[in-house]
């Protein structure tokens, strides 16, 4: 991995309707790198994603992508991107070869149809070629759909929840395909809802409300964030998770089967809250813990970092 | 005791789906203001364009003579609502164009030694020449005119000439249908109606083109590629080229084999004039599908341009006997060229140069259409 830098956006901003659904984002992603980009629904991942390969004209901020501008040079920049929808865009009444074959005529391709084999060979979709793409699962729509924005052998790869609906074995093959990629110095950005892909990647952006809120690579981002986190133990739990879920100094109240894991910023405040909740209900047992990625995923994901920064 | 509910029917369920149905149709503004339009735009075109007694047709009066009767008759058919004169030509030549150019529906010849032959009671002749390509705009007025001939001469019919107030009058009034002798309506509808298929099927094919892609969210990947929007627009047009190509061919065919219509005019024209047609209906529905957001917008604004279409472009009623403001909507159609266009080739054996009229404000159509179109192929999702 050098250092140059792949994505270079800063201070972009859109507003639908007088409310900014972006607000003043940067980001910068190094050449050969897979960025988490991830943030509660409504927050603006999408808006963004579409900003940086020009299909929506942002409002201020400036940028470059592989060293293009945004706001003037989109035609070049979408050469050289690949770009997936968070639903499912390419023809249901195409076949899965026609649809590729239609994308790469889009971009010009040499050895058409070498490349196309290529790709369906690539995601396993050779047998299935003349299926209609519309009689595809949800896992498998996904293949074709990465299938086609990878057909041009793009330098970036924007991923919008590409794997949302998508059962765990095919998430995983294609997070395979992703890592596979990216070790051949494709940079990725790639928006998504869950936890065990948030992991997998070299850096993360949280964004909320349209704010960029944290960006770090992804081992420093529970030291970032600083968060402290006590479990409460015992049956019955349901008294005390309401008590904590009132209590102004926890910031994040999770349940992990037979144990509460109460979080907060604030420890003090945290452990005062604890402690009253075991004077209520002397039953149940506590004792401070270690905040894992999993109660930090949580955390960020309910949008309980309105106030962070 | 509670009647019992037969139908088993929840009131309150059936508020709640007409509820959640008027607040999608406010949400839908386009398909409303349609809803709203459609109706008046009806009234409006029924009750003041269309006038199934038409009035004011255009007409050339061509005078050989100069004298005080010729006059009178002239100045009669100024006065009369029932034809507008549009020239007064002095030679025939110069007449006959106008009729075959359709910029006159009748053509009035007061022969040479009118008046002389007439006070010698040598009855004779005026010669109308109606334009019978669209019969009811033809027969309309015919006798119209005999009763101006009347109230015209009566005046000049006295004292030493009170004997010419006789039955037979002293003239004669000879009527020539001109390119559909007989008055048959399939002569000036089929060929017309190519105009109308063309225009039908044309629009709402491409109209639909653009906004599916929107609404099944394909475009969203479309405009992710390099792929540019002049690009999209003649490859998504292309193909129904080849379409209207064939419609083009069934009506000819049928209109020859089922209906004898002759085919009296240059082909080449005919082939040049449905080329733009063709193309101006293309450009006209992908306009409509950069505006329109649902395939169901779509199928409605077709209707909202094929409803004039059919209406205001002289296709179902004459259209010089409607009101200016139909007529200046008219002019801005495709189909009323083409109609006119077709009629003249068809039926009165126009050449290239005949319709050069007709041909460029097709073409300036064209132009405009597809300008617009392509200017408003947004290349974001913005």
């Amino acid at each position: 991995m050098t250092d140059e830098l792949v994505i270079d956006v800063r201070g972009l901003t859109k507003s639908y309707g007088g409310r900014k659904v972006v607000d003043n984002f940067d980001l910068s992603v190094p050449r050969g790198a897979i960025y988490g980009f991830l943030g509660p629904n409504g927050s603006g991942k999408t808006t963004t994603i579409r900003m940086v390969c020009g299909l929506l004209k942002p409002e201020s901020g400036s940028g470059e992508v592989l060293g293009f501008d945004v706001l003037n040079e989109s035609p070049k920049i979408k050469e050289r991107v690949g770009y997936m929808t968070q639903k499912f865009s390419l023809y249901e009444d195409l076949s899965i070869r026609e649809n590729l074959e239609f994308i790469a005529r889009l971009y010009g391709l040499d050895d058409r149809a070498g490349r196309v084999d290529r790709a369906l060979e690539d995601l396993g979709l050779s047998e299935r070629q003349a299926q209609l793409a519309g009689k595809l699962s949800g896992g498998w729509k996904q293949r074709l759909a990465l299938a086609a924005c990878m057909i041009h052998e793009p330098e970036v790869l924007l991923l919008d929840e590409p794997t949302a609906g998508v059962d765990p074995k095919a998430r995983r093959d294609f997070w395979d395909a992703i890592r596979r990629y990216s070790a051949q110095g494709v940079t990725t950005l790639v928006s998504t809802h869950y936890m065990d892909e948030a992991v997998q990647c070299d850096s993360i952006a949280y964004i909320a409300y349209g704010k960029k809120l944290i960006d770090a690579p992804t081992a420093n981002i529970p030291k970032q964030i600083g968060l402290h986190a006590w479990r409460i133990a015992g049956r019955p739990l349901l008294k005390a998770q309401e008590m904590l879920e009132a209590s102004p100094g926890v910031d994040l109240v999770a349940r992990f089967g037979a144990e509460i894991h109460a979080c907060a910023k604030d420890a003090a405040a945290l452990e005062s809250a604890v402690r009253a909740v075991k004077q209520a209900q002397p039953h149940v047992e506590i004792a401070p813990i270690e905040a894992g990625f999993e109660e930090i995923f949580i955390y960020l994901m309910s949008g309980a970092m309105d106030n962070f920064q | 005791m509670k009647l019992p509910n037969l139908l088993d029917l929840s009131w309150s369920r059936v508020f709640a789906v007409f509820l959640k149905e008027l607040v999608q149709m406010r949400r839908d503004r386009p398909t409303f203001a349609i809803m709203i339009m459609m109706p008046i735009m009806q009234l409006v075109l029924f009750g003041f364009a269309i006038n199934t007694d038409p009035r004011h047709l255009p007409a050339v009066v061509e005078m050989r003579e100069d004298g005080p009767m010729a006059r009178a008759f002239l100045a009669s058919l100024h006065a009369s609502s029932f034809i507008d004169i549009v020239a007064v030509a002095r030679t025939s030549d110069e007449a006959e164009q106008m009729i075959r150019s359709g910029r006159a529906t009748y053509l009035i010849s007061i022969p040479e030694g009118f008046e002389r032959r007439l006070v010698r009671g040598e009855r004779p002749q005026i010669l109308i020449a109606a334009d019978a390509s669209d019969p009811v705009a033809a027969s309309g007025a015919i006798g119209a005119i005999e009763r101006i001939a009347q109230s015209a001469f009566a005046p000049e019919f006295q004292g030493p000439l009170s004997y010419l107030q006789q039955a037979p009058p002293p003239y004669e009034i000879v009527v020539h249908r001109r390119y559909n002798p007989a008055g048959v309506s399939a002569f000036n509808i089929v060929p017309a109606l190519l105009g109308v298929i063309l225009t039908m099927t044309m629009v709402m094919i491409t109209s639909i083109a653009l906004t599916r892609e929107t609404e099944r969210g394909t475009m969203e990947n479309l405009l992710a590629t390099p792929v540019r929007p002049l690009e999209v627009m003649i490859g998504k047009t292309t193909p129904y080229i080849g379409v209207g190509a064939i419609q083009v061919a069934i009506v000819l065919i049928v209109a020859m084999l089922l209906f004898r219509i002759p085919f009296t005019g240059s082909f080449l024209a005919f082939l040049l004039a449905v080329t733009l047609f063709i193309f101006a209906n293309l450009m006209l529905g992908y306009l409509i599908s950069t505006a329109a957001r649902t395939q169901m917008q779509a199928m409605q604004m077709t209707f909202f341009i094929f409803l004039p279409s059919i209406l205001l472009s002289g296709f179902m009623f004459p259209f010089r006997a409607m009101p200016g403001w139909a007529q200046a909507i008219g002019e801005a159609l495709p189909i009323t060229h083409f109609l006119r266009i077709v009629r003249e080739v068809v039926l009165k054996g126009a050449g290239l140069g005949d319709i050069l009229n007709d041909l460029w404000p097709l073409a300036v159509i064209l132009l405009a259409l597809g300008s617009l179109a392509l200017m408003r192929f947004r290349q974001t999702l913005d």
